[in-house]
């Protein structure tokens, strides 16, 4: 990854351009043709710095609602919990984690009554010990822009 | 609430979108609708707060983020916005919320710290703690990356 492509990076978190040549505009701002934003782009999902390149949405415009919960899992079944907990597909982030509260997975359902659905099946799962449901209350901030 | 076109737009943008000189032109053909017409209901997307933008989500380790450290504070109701006033303003914070406390979990407001080393998230949050004098927190490391994806909306 060299300047340029840190410039493009940080630029491009910002919002490509919703325009007909995206790239091209984008290109403009950091004096580069579109087709070198292209090439640039591609390079950089192959190398794996690009998980995904497209349209961020908000869950709750979308009539979503979502939750971040944190669990105790006994350790001597903590990956098979894992991966029952993973097999949902609202649940887009899980990670292990240093606390007592040991795993910590977000949720993201349809409607209330589905995430409560949900919740509570997750919470029946054996080798769950305890469960805390910490749904956002305020949003200060949501920026995921990060210098490159 | 939204038209199954609409549906349909979000089902492809939520996907990689195509890496072509135009490639809002391809998705509307999909859509079987104009460019143009595509691009106006994007922009009213984006201004209604729907479609928070159009860009890449990296890898953050990749990018050289290797220290995401999860602080948890314990803040009094009538230091919050004071707290939060605070916290907004440092570029490494990436998500502050407020959320419920229970007798074994009594922090209240989250921040996202991104570091390139756990040192660099432990000197924000001394800082922040020597700013403001709320010394109750805890910082939690994801050790494991057991799941990280971008949800799929409108799948069935």
């Amino acid at each position: 990854m060299d300047e340029v492509d840190r410039r493009l990076l940080t630029l491009a978190q910002e919002g490509i351009p919703i325009s007909s040549t995206p790239y091209k505009d984008l290109g403009r701002e950091i004096g580069i043709s579109g087709g070198e934003v292209v090439e640039r782009l591609n390079t950089l999902k192959e190398e794996g710095y690009i998980r995904r390149l497209g349209g961020i949405f908000s869950s709750k415009r979308l009539g979503y609602v979502s939750t971040l919960v944190a669990t105790r899992v006994e350790e001597e079944s903590f990956y098979e919990v894992a991966d029952v907990i993973n097999r949902y597909d609202g649940v887009t982030h899980n990670y292990r984690r240093n606390h007592d509260f040991n795993l910590w997975f977000t949720l993201i359902a349809p409607s209330k009554d589905d995430l409560e659905d949900k919740l509570e099946e997750i919470e029946s799962i054996e080798g769950i010990e305890k469960m805390r449901n910490l749904p956002a209350q305020n949003l200060f901030k949501l920026g995921v822009k990060l210098k490159v | 609430m939204l038209s199954e076109l609409d549906k349909d737009i979000v089902r492809l943008m939520q996907e990689d979108i195509p890496l072509v000189e135009r490639p809002y032109r391809l998705i509307a053909q999909k859509v079987g609708i104009s460019e143009e017409e595509l691009l106006e209901r994007l922009e009213n997307y984006h201004i209604e707060g729907m479609l928070r933008r159009v860009g890449p989500v990296l890898y953050h380790r990749q990018a050289g983020y290797k220290a995401n450290g999860m602080t948890a504070w314990r803040v009094p109701e009538d230091g919050m916005e004071g707290f939060a006033d605070l916290l907004v303003g440092y570029s490494q914070i990436t998500h502050l919320y407020q959320r419920p406390t229970y007798p074994d979990w009594p922090y209240n407001i989250f921040a996202m710290i991104h570091g390139k080393e756990e040192g660099e998230v432990e000197s924000i949050a001394q800082t922040i703690f020597q700013s403001c004098e709320i010394d109750d927190y805890t910082i939690l490391y994801s050790t494991e990356e057991l799941k990280k994806c971008s949800m799929r909306y409108f799948m069935n």
